[in-house]
């Protein structure tokens, strides 16, 4: 199972290293990265793998909003099949 | 593989654009909840629903979590009451109303409902018990919505049960006076009331329904609203491809959470309610949907061929993304729940009987409409008949949920807060149909061949 965190805000150093960091306390393994800034406007959208999960996916979810809090970010972790099943038929 | 454009779109769906589930609903049967004592009935249902629905605000709120899109509302719909009440008392209808708020409020669920009878052809003694008690029913609770099947397209017009509707409707009102008369909001009058309909005030679950159900409603005028908008000056067919394909995404999200809630409480799916409901909300109405196509106000000439286009295309778009598709299913046209119509109302474009005229094209009827106070019981009934009628007629379900508001005149504006919004008071034709509703009986059933 994947979960797609994606992460908007104004740019600051260690955004990446913070998130990456609740996943990895959790057993989340990232499998891919795709970032941009732009005017200091950071967006960055992390697919990751969460079968290994050690939290149930609700708590990870709300550690990873509740960082974006602290950081003045908006933070989010999503199931992947909304994607799915919104985009594919 | 997800893509980042899919990814990009739907989180600028759910956080810039409004889309959200409107409600899981849990329909639960409470058939096997009959006693002839009034307390064991009480007792019966409100043990069925604490047990049966023990979870749904939790298990709403992890669905909510795991896919990032808001769950508005966790709400329940029963049996109607009139049906597993049988000889009570108005005294002891109201008991159970009482009962069904407690329920509710053990469970935090937004609203429940089913305080509801099914009168088309005529009317059991437990229905007329039950309709008698329906103003202090829905004064002395907060959550209970309450809805009267007056007539279907099998049995024509039980014109007897509109002119107690006119009654019921004006005294909830006035019970509930020094609350801007919201009793009325919480109940509908209907033509061919469907029976897995998970949206308020009208849900019910029907008889022919399972012992539990999950029902879904979805979402999403903005959404559309902003695709119509992206398609700029393209012709009507490509126009209607736009709004099917935004329908289908939309509706497959509600089909997802229905599964999801489906599997996680042990219960079986019913359908996904594929509609357009609006919120108060900016850039969350559906009057700008259709501006967005092309009107210059909601509610000029050429309003109900665009309502009629959107209507069309979101059914086509979201019945191939569901399984099972019910309930209105299709654009809701509240108008004290969207900020277009509030608008084009507050400036007399939008109109009653334009609304009228729209509700044969689309889903409910009309609802959520303000009316003087002063406005007699016959006028109402003439409201409600004229409505009704266009839902026997088309074979199609229309509702009523007017609110004359106490002490209110035309021009005046009625506050209701939260998702019911705010309703300018719409002025009414005054002159009487009362010698129509006087002659009671019913409508006869209409003919379905010879259609002109």
């Amino acid at each position: 199972m994947k979960a797609v965190i994606t992460v908007t805000g104004k740019d600051t150093v260690g955004i990446i290293a913070e998130v990456a960091g609740v996943c990895a306390k959790h057993s989340v393994n990232i499998l891919d990265i795709t970032q941009s800034v732009l005017d200091e406007y950071f967006a960055m959208i992390m697919l990751t793998e969460i079968d290994k999960l050690n939290v149930g996916f609700a708590e990870f979810a709300n550690e990873l909003s509740e960082l974006g809090r602290s950081k003045n970010l908006d933070i989010h972790a999503m199931h992947e099949d909304i994607f799915n099943t919104m985009h594919h038929i | 593989m997800i893509n980042t454009k899919d990814i990009l779109e739907t989180i600028q769906m759910i956080r810039e654009e409004n889309l959200d589930i409107r409600t899981i609903t849990m329909g639960i049967s409470l058939w096997d909840c009959v006693s002839d004592d009034p307390g064991r009935l009480c007792n019966n249902i409100y043990e069925k629903l604490t047990r049966k629905a023990e979870r749904l605000v939790s298990v709403g709120k992890d669905i909510e979590t795991k896919y990032g899109i808001p769950i508005v509302n966790k709400r329940i719909s029963v049996t109607p009451i009139s049906l597993v009440g049988g000889k009570s008392s108005p005294e002891d209808y109201l008991k159970i109303a009482k009962t069904l708020q407690k329920a509710s409020d053990e469970l935090g669920v937004n609203f429940i409902g089913g305080f509801s009878a099914l009168v088309q052809k005529g009317m059991t003694e437990g229905a007329k018990n039950l309709i008698s008690i329906i103003p202090e029913a829905l004064t002395e609770t907060r959550n209970l919505c309450s809805s009267v099947n007056v007539a279907s397209t099998k049995a024509g017009i039980n014109m007897d049960a509109i002119a107690l509707m006119g009654k019921t409707i004006k005294r909830a009102a006035y019970l509930t006076k020094d609350d801007n008369s919201i009793a009325c909001a919480k109940l509908v009058v209907f033509a061919n009331a469907p029976e897995d309909n998970p949206f308020m005030a009208g849900a019910f679950c029907g008889v022919g329904e399972p012992d539990a159900v999950i029902n879904v409603g979805v979402s999403g005028p903005g959404v559309v609203a902003s695709a119509v908008k992206r398609a700029g000056n393209c012709d009507l067919s490509e126009l209607a491809d736009v709004i099917k394909k935004t329908a289908f995404k939309i509706t497959r999200v509600g089909q997802l959470v229905a599964s999801e809630a489906a599997k996680e409480l042990g219960v079986p799916f019913g359908i996904v309610d594929l509609s357009l409901a609006p919120t108060p909300a900016v850039g969350d109405s559906v009057a700008h949907v259709l501006e967005e196509m092309g009107l210059e106000r909601c509610g000029c000439h050429g309003t109900t061929a665009a309502l009629a286009m959107l209507n069309d295309a979101v059914k086509k778009g979201g019945v191939m993304a569901s399984s099972h598709v019910g309930g209105l299913s299709g654009a809701f046209i509240p108008v004290s729940e969207d900020a277009g119509m509030i608008a084009a109302a507050e400036c007399g474009v939008l109109t009653l009987e334009k609304l009228e005229a729209m509700t044969a094209v689309c889903s409910v009827g009309l609802d959520m409409i303000a009316i003087p106070g002063d406005t007699s019981e016959e006028v109402i009934d003439g409201i409600i008949a004229d409505e009704i009628s266009i839902g026997v007629v088309n074979t199609k379900t229309t509702a009523v949920r007017v609110i004359p508001a106490y002490g209110k005149k035309a021009g005046d504006r009625v506050e209701f807060g939260g998702l019911l919004g705010y309703a300018p008071v719409m002025p009414v034709k005054t002159e009487s149909p009362a010698r129509l509703i006087a002659r009671g009986g019913r409508i006869p059933a209409p003919i379905h061949s010879l259609k002109n």
